[in-house]
């Protein structure tokens, strides 16, 4: 007998969803905040503690990801067949960006010379060589996939939003903790 | 007078043959001084590409050495144009006012077979204090290589004070390695 379909996503997806969606909002607004500040002590924690937050990040976005394939979502709500296909294209290329943008921000860091040290205890290693011209090569990059993470998660808030409000099909009630 | 012309050419090669001190010279091209510092748990490396030196030094004789290091600290390489600017500033090395950094030895002990520790003083940024310095030498054809290296504490010669003056920012401690190779400096 098959299962009734899900109306919720499980909690551990939900605290998982939102905790990303705050680390990811505010790793990108720091990021923004210092990449013009001069050199200060500021500069140097902003830097350290965006890394930091970066690792975190993949680390627990591995953790969704295995989450997310063994544990089936809800279906989804009906709507036209070209918004279902956009729905899922945008959460794919989600999950793609929430690797990419921190392994690249991981690799710019190696490439500057400057190595990520977890929490400032524990060093990670380099998987690119220190060199100054990939280093801005790949710090463009890290800038490029941020700003598309950004734009397509903006994407997928309006999309969100004008489903609950605008089309009343209750979708927010899904993601919303209990 | 075949002795007197014996004794004249003695004197004369004596009074032309370059004292030690000429003989010995730092071959800058294969040296290198290096430091590595901290940055929040992070090892940042540098290097100073111009230093010269005057040694006196004969390895049986280690405690009449005289050594004399200097560095020009404006020629320090830190990997990024951002944090060398940085370093030039007057709460770093303050370049304008303090250009180089000196090693002066005021005794050189035998600590082992070629193994010294060359005691001295190091000035850096109009702060002086007293060092000692393990070498270790060794010898490949002419050329004899001195390495090692040691521990200064930054705060000590009031390197990044002001707002950078916080440990936990930039670690205290700064770990310099050398690797000065000399020619004429005969084997111990």
């Amino acid at each position: 007998m098959p299962s009734a379909p899900l109306s919720r996503y499980s909690s551990v997806a939900i605290a998982l969803h939102w905790l990303l969606a705050a680390a990811l909002a505010a790793s990108f607004c720091v990021g923004v905040f210092m990449s013009d500040l001069a050199s200060s002590p500021l500069k140097l924690r902003l830097y350290n503690w965006h890394k930091w937050a970066g690792i975190t990040i993949l680390a627990l976005s591995a953790l969704r990801l295995a989450w997310r394939l063994t544990h089936l979502p809800p279906q989804d709500v009906p709507m036209p067949a070209w918004q279902r296909s956009a729905a899922h294209l945008t959460h794919r290329t989600m999950y793609g960006l929430f690797f990419a943008v921190p392994l690249a921000g991981w690799a710019y860091s190696s490439a500057a010379g400057f190595p990520v040290v977890l929490f400032g205890v524990l060093p990670l290693p380099d998987f690119v060589p220190a060199d100054k011209a990939l280093a801005e090569a790949i710090e463009s990059w890290h800038a490029a996939l941020a700003f598309a993470l950004a734009g397509v998660a903006l994407v997928h808030v309006a999309a969100a939003i004008k489903h609950h409000f605008v089309d009343g099909d209750g979708l927010l009630r899904r993601m919303w903790p209990r | 007078m075949r002795a007197r012309i014996a004794t004249a050419l003695l004197a004369f090669s004596a009074f032309f043959a370059p004292p030690l001190a000429a003989q010995q010279r730092l071959l800058p091209a294969q040296s290198e001084i290096a430091f590595t510092s901290r940055q929040m748990g992070v090892p940042v490396h540098g290097r100073f590409r111009m230093f010269e030196a005057q040694i006196e030094f004969d390895p049986k004789q280690p405690e009449a050495a005289r050594i004399a290091l200097r560095i020009d600290l404006a020629s320090v390489s830190l990997g990024t144009a951002e944090t060398e600017a940085e370093l030039a500033k007057p709460g770093w090395f303050d370049t304008r006012r303090f250009p180089q950094a000196s090693f002066t030895s005021t005794s050189v002990k035998s600590t082992g077979p070629g193994r010294f520790d060359v005691i001295g003083k190091l000035t850096l940024k109009g702060a002086s204090r007293e060092l000692t310095v393990p070498v270790t030498l060794l010898q490949a054809g002419p050329a004899t290589t001195a390495s090692g290296s040691f521990a200064i504490r930054r705060l000590d010669y009031r390197i990044g004070d002001g707002d950078w003056s916080d440990p936990s920012l930039v670690a205290d401690e700064v770990l310099v390695k050398f690797r000065l190779v000399l020619a004429g400096v005969t084997a111990p």
